[in-house]
């Protein structure tokens, strides 16, 4: 049966509360910073996911010496770190992208940037 | 000879990887769109090499650094793959050289190489989606084809195209992160990432919620990347706004290797769980398809936009596909597997057409195209044919991939559904009317009567791609052979 209880799986209750944390923000907020931020929380609370499955108690890293019999899995951080770097590569270029709407509209809030490519219809 | 032979699955990705980079190192436009277009072409020959390898002797195994799977990375090529790779590479060998006085035109010239650089990155990673057998792998090259698709939609010349490439980077990054969450989880039941090693472990775990909230990841985060309706928001204006060449490439290969990364999880990773019946998805997903050919195509025909219009027609065309896919006999899922090429074929004519009016008269507004059949006939021509190819007119491709889908439709009993498909191409005659009689019957503006084909650069490569939008409608039973024998080969890991 699966523990449901909280702070049961405290690492995956946190997961998914920044999960939709993050997805909330992409989806609810107007401002095209704050959606590349939610974005970017969406995606760390991924990372952590990862992480947390490694994980196991009383493990140590994997390396072969005396004494030490349990491991944790060293594959899903180097996983992991490829996907921090997708994410800091996302990130950058969202934000390069940002820029360049402010310049060119004059503005960063969605709604004011869609009102306007209305009028230019 | 031998050589190339055994690193043939390797090359077809690193050749363009690699040269990418070197377009930045020169920093200069000429220079780069000649290198493109030759690592394009290099590409393109040791694809139709692959192809007729893997037709031959079967399935290319290669072990990435001589480690064994499922420890190592392991790239995997069967039919399926190196049909998709031809498919991006042919676009590429044919889009690239049209790039040219296309882009001239369209982005400013300090740019220019960085667009090449671009293009090639992004086929790089697309080519890598179809031929890697790891699935975090697919996830990585499935960044490295999307960051730089952004980039290319983004250097559009009109505003607009700023906020259609930061949509489509927001919902492109969701999508993709769907997969990895997906994928954890599958990672979590079965601690493997390999695709043939999944495929012998999850039935174990077939039944486990995990499985089936991974499941739903992942086809919603592909859904994503191939503009699955009702997933298709950031599709039109990416297209509509992107520079001529970039929408062409963009529009016959990335959600065509999307659609195959689908396919290939469903019916390779997924293929003896055959998850459609399994988990009892299969209406719903019929459904959704269905859904995305008749809106597609209903939105598709009040656009008066012509680059938006055929952008949503591609929305139509993914449903097809998924709908193959959904039917799930080999007949059905050849068509689903053959229209990705036909309709890669088609719509990349199309758009290059668009992007000859858009050269000469500066627009893509339907009202500006009146008259146009006096003023630029060639490329009146190829729009009426590419227009024709899409309803499904025989002697083009369209055509074949529609009769493969009824078939399919028949053979499994489901009438309703073929009438459906002949329903949605009536769909297509009305918005390709719409753009012929505004072409041929109408008068053009006053002061712009007069002759103005588009250069011969962007003519041939045009009708390069006509020409095989007709030659594979006439002839189709090579391609015809490759689909159904990678239908048959994704079917059989399911029995």
């Amino acid at each position: 049966m699966i523990d449901y209880s909280f702070p049961g799986l405290f690492n995956y209750w946190i997961v998914f509360l920044l999960m939709m944390i993050g997805f909330y923000i992409v989806i609810a907020h107007e401002n095209l910073i704050k959606k590349i931020v939610g974005l970017n929380v969406f995606q760390v609370s991924v990372f952590i996911l990862y992480i947390s499955m490694a994980k196991i108690k009383g493990g140590t890293a994997p390396i072969i010496a005396d004494g030490i019999n349990v491991y944790s899995n060293p594959l899903p951080h180097v996983l992991i770190l490829t996907a921090i770097v997708v994410g800091v590569a996302t990130t950058a270029l969202g934000l390069a992208l940002v820029v360049r709407i402010q310049e060119s509209f004059g503005t960063i809030e969605d709604d004011e940037v869609r009102e306007i490519e209305e009028r230019e219809e | 000879m031998t050589f190339l032979i055994e690193n043939i699955s390797v090359l077809v990705v690193i050749v363009p990887l690699m040269s990418a980079p070197i377009c930045v190192i020169v920093r200069n436009g000429n220079f780069a769109w000649a290198w493109a277009t030759i690592v394009a072409f290099i590409t393109f020959a040791l694809s139709v090499m692959m192809l007729g390898h893997v037709m031959e002797s079967g399935t290319i195994l290669y072990k990435m650094g001589n480690w064994d799977a499922p420890w190592g990375i392991v790239y995997r090529v069967d039919p399926l793959g190196a049909f998709v790779i031809v498919i991006v590479s042919a676009i590429a060998a044919v889009v690239f050289p049209y790039a040219k006085q296309s882009i001239e035109k369209e982005i400013p010239k300090e740019r220019h190489y960085l667009v090449y650089c671009m293009l090639l990155l992004c086929m790089a990673g697309l080519i890598g989606m179809a031929v890697t057998g790891d699935a975090f792998n697919l996830f990585v090259f499935l960044e490295v084809s999307s960051l730089s698709t952004y980039v290319l939609i983004s250097l559009g010349n009109d505003r607009r195209a700023l906020t259609a490439s930061l949509r489509y980077l927001i919902l492109g990054t969701l999508g993709a992160t769907f997969y990895v969450i997906g994928l954890g989880m599958v990672y979590m039941m079965t601690g493997s990432l390999n695709m043939t090693d999944l495929a012998h472990l999850l039935p174990a775990v077939q039944n486990t919620g995990t499985i089936h909230v991974a499941l739903a990841f992942i086809v919603v985060g592909f859904g994503l990347k191939m503009a699955m309706f009702p997933l298709h928001v950031w599709l039109p204006n990416a297209y509509t706004y992107a520079p001529s060449a970039v929408t062409s490439f963009l529009a016959s290969t990335a959600t065509k290797v999307a659609v195959y990364a689908l396919i290939r999880l469903l019916f390779t990773v997924f293929g003896d769980v055959d998850p459609l019946e399994t988990y009892g998805v299969r209406n719903s997903v019929m459904v959704l398809a269905i859904a995305g050919m008749f809106a597609g195509s209903i939105v598709a025909i009040y656009q008066d936009n012509v680059k938006r219009l055929f952008a949503y027609s591609s929305v139509a065309q993914v449903g097809y596909m998924i709908l193959g896919m959904s039917i799930g006999n080999a007949p059905a899922l050849a068509g689903g597997i053959i229209h990705m090429f036909n309709h890669a074929l088609t719509k990349g004519a199309l758009f290059m057409a668009m992007g000859c009016v858009y050269y000469v008269i500066g627009s893509v507004k339907i009202e500006d195209m009146s008259g146009l059949a006096k003023r630029m006939p060639m490329t009146s021509a190829a729009i009426l044919a590419g227009g024709l190819s899409l309803i499904g007119v025989p002697l083009t491709v369209g055509f074949i991939s529609k009769f493969y889908l009824v078939q399919g439709a028949l053979a499994a009993g489901m009438w309703p559904i073929a009438l459906l498909i002949m329903l949605s191409s009536l769909l297509a005659v009305i918005y390709v009317w719409r753009i012929v009689e505004v072409m041929y019957f109408r008068t053009p503006a006053i002061g712009q009567e007069q002759y103005s084909e588009a250069p011969l650069s962007l003519l041939v490569p045009t009708y390069i791609m006509l020409a095989a939008v007709f030659w594979f409608g006439i002839t189709a039973s090579y391609t015809g052979d490759v689909a159904m024998s990678a239908a048959q080969t994704l079917l059989g890991g399911s029995q």
